[in-house]
């Protein structure tokens, strides 16, 4: 007669909190909750543009709250944290051939880093903010 | 070999992981920090130039691409960390998420196509 089998009791809801590796994994996850509003939240303020200047007077005056603004705030945070955690295994995902062996990680990493920092002075400067 | 969506569910992901990435802090430090600031001027002022960059047809593009997948990706990232978090109703989770994402880049497409 076999033995029962040995099962691990594992907290289903709150596992992550036993291991700060567990913890940044999930923070990098929980990213997609603040991608994911920011990018409703600025779906309506197009709505609230197409609808006219009381409308867009209005999502203004929600987003210049002190809510609002610790969203974005809270928000950037965790996009850019998205972005450090995206880039930084770019390497694994993409094996680029060189000569006899691949491109090297760090390489691929530092290449992402620079794309990054173009990309947003282009934004920055298309607004007219620099 | 059956037939499986999950190369374009995980390629959506990955592409919308990637524009996010790039765009999405830059982006809210503009529509969600500078803008509240005041940096575009008065609402009135505001109201003028941004009617006038989201008129441009190829910013109209380029957001809808850069929506459609931030959606896309939060949702498909959402859908695999709400097990994590121990729920385990998958079918559920997947018509909520990817719901929300598709009525939100509908929405967009509609309001950029009327500017």
């Amino acid at each position: 007669m076999s033995r029962n089998p040995y099962v691990r009791e594992v907290p289903r809801t709150t596992w992550y909190m036993r291991n700060n590796r567990y913890i940044r994994y999930m923070l990098r996850e929980v990213s997609c909750v603040f991608i994911g509003l920011y990018a409703a939240s600025l779906t309506v303020g197009l709505v609230r543009l197409a609808q006219g200047d009381n409308e867009w007077t209005h999502y203004l005056n929600g987003i210049s709250s002190p809510t609002g603004i610790l969203f974005s705030l809270l928000a950037f945070g965790f996009a850019c944290y998205h972005s450090i955690t995206w880039f930084n295994v770019t390497p694994r995902a993409m094996r680029i051939p060189k000569g006899d062996g691949f491109v090297p990680g760090p390489a691929i990493v530092s290449a992402h880093y620079i794309i990054w920092a173009v990309v947003s002075l282009v934004f920055l400067l298309m607004m007219g903010v620099l | 070999m059956a037939k499986s969506n999950k190369p374009i569910v995980w390629g959506l992901f990955a592409a919308g992981g990637t524009v996010c990435a790039f765009v999405i802090p830059v982006m809210i430090l503009i529509t969600g920090v500078l803008l509240p600031l005041g940096l575009f001027g008065p609402p009135e002022a505001s109201y003028e130039s941004m009617t006038r960059i989201v008129s441009n047809p190829v910013v109209k593009i380029v957001l809808f691409g850069i929506l459609f997948l931030a959606l896309w990706h939060a949702a498909h990232r959402l859908r695999i960390t709400v097990h994590d978090f121990g729920i385990r109703n998958d079918q559920l989770v997947a018509r909520a998420v990817y719901g929300f994402a598709g009525l939100f880049s509908l929405i967009a497409l509609v309001t950029l196509l009327s500017f």
